[in-house]
């Protein structure tokens, strides 16, 4: 399963107002080390698709959304609950690592 | 049990694959999980690697070098070792997912690591505006005034990429000279937006929720002063990444793999060491490279040393064992 992508136009349907805990992958086509963990999440995704929603938003394509987050490095992934944001990891990391930051979200 | 497993997946570690394949070792090359293809997957244009005089990508030239590697027969596993048992005739390397794999010779070319500036600030400010990656993250400094930290190639490549994005770009460097080779320093001092603040060390970066500026103090005079920038990225050199085996293999005084004379033997027989981890002075995709071929005709000889009836154990390919 590969996380869904979201828009300006979806964004509050798909995270702000979603029941669910969700997960936000700030990404863009030109960062390495994202496209390196995006295979990472999709993973984490299907194995957590009862816990998490794991979407994805382009900052080259929506850079409002991005800076409205204040994002300034990426990969940025903000797990959002109740439309807040309650955990921000920056950076690639291996998968082990990243379950190992998400665990209260994921139990 | 594998003739030969390789850890590392930058220039030296594919070089070492494209050898070692085809001297017939199978390697396996244990690539990482995120760092796959190493410091050049976040570097731009490549212009000293010979071969190319239009320049290359960097990451094209990873991915260029990867695939030499699997035409001869390289087995590539994106995965992060997470142990390794280096003493004995047989080396076990233990994998994120559980999986462990033998070999007989193992070739360390794991690189090197981001340095960091090692003040409290840092890691707070993180992600919000302290940034290691400018190929990342140049795009979200549009219109700021930033600071790049260094006096090296990749202080003057950063700077200058840099200078696409952000309205001035200062460059902070503790001496009044650069380390940067003569082509990258005099691009960096004819682009009008990058300005040097010489002889200056940070000993602060400030900011409540985002980074606001810099504190730096005069390394002659003394003199403590702020500089209001929006974004710092830093880039002051690397460390090798030893932390692996730095119980099982000789270290440098300068923290690299020690290794015999201009070969690549570590401390430990049947495994090998090339590239950034075992070089405290060169550190170029080109010298990796040369090194990553050294190790792979050192542990090429070594294999042909070993008595016959291990070798006929290091036919087998398959995993040996998974624990989860």
């Amino acid at each position: 399963m590969s996380a869904r992508a979201v828009t300006d136009a979806t964004f509050d349907q798909e995270v702000i107002n979603n029941e669910k805990t969700v997960l936000v992958d700030f990404w863009a086509e030109w960062c390495g080390p994202c496209r390196a963990v995006s295979p990472i999440l999709d993973q984490i995704a299907s194995e957590n698709a009862d816990k998490i929603d794991i979407v994805k938003l382009n900052v080259d394509d929506f850079p409002a959304l991005a800076a409205k987050y204040q994002i300034t490095s990426i990969p940025a992934m903000k797990v959002f609950q109740k439309g807040e944001v309650v955990k921000t990891v920056i950076g690639a990391k291996p998968k082990v690592a990243l379950v190992a930051d998400l665990a209260a979200y994921l139990a | 049990m594998r003739q030969i497993i390789i850890i590392g997946s930058g220039p030296a570690g594919f070089t070492a694959a494209i050898y070692a394949a085809r001297a017939n070792l199978k390697p396996l090359l244990i690539a990482s999980s995120v760092e796959a293809g190493g410091e050049l997957m976040n570097t731009t244009e490549v212009e000293n690697f010979p071969g190319f005089p239009e320049g290359i990508q960097g990451p094209e030239l990873m991915a260029k070098m990867q695939e030499q590697a699997e035409r001869f027969g390289t087995e590539v596993v994106y995965d992060d070792v997470t142990e390794l048992e280096l003493t004995g005739p047989t080396k076990t390397v233990t994998l994120g997912s559980g999986e462990t794999h033998e070999a007989l010779a193992v070739i360390f070319a794991t690189g090197s690591a981001y340095r960091k500036l090692g003040l409290p600030d840092e890691e707070r400010l993180s992600g919000r505006g302290v940034s290691w990656c400018a190929t990342c993250d140049g795009f979200f400094f549009k219109e700021k005034t930033i600071a790049v930290i260094g006096g090296g190639d990749s202080a003057m490549e950063e700077a200058t990429f840099l200078t696409r994005f952000a309205s001035k770009v200062y460059v902070v460097h503790r001496k009044d000279t650069l380390r940067a080779s003569k082509i990258m320093q005099e691009r960096a001092f004819a682009n009008p937006k990058i300005e040097f603040v010489w002889n200056s060390a940070v000993v602060g970066i400030t900011g409540a929720e985002a980074v606001d500026g810099l504190r730096l103090r005069n390394t002659v005079s003394g003199e403590e002063t702020s500089l209001p920038v929006g974004g710092v990225f830093v880039a002051i050199g690397n460390d090798p990444r030893t932390h692996l085996v730095h119980a099982q293999l000789d270290l440098t005084p300068e923290g690299t793999i020690a290794v015999a004379g201009r070969s690549s033997k570590t401390s430990q027989t049947g495994v090998f060491a090339a590239g950034d981890v075992i070089d405290p002075t060169y550190r170029q995709a080109v010298t990796a490279a040369a090194s990553g071929t050294v190790a792979a005709l050192d542990a090429e000889h070594y294999l042909a040393s070993l008595p016959a009836d291990l070798l006929a154990d290091a036919g087998e390919t398959e995993l040996v064992t998974v624990t989860n």
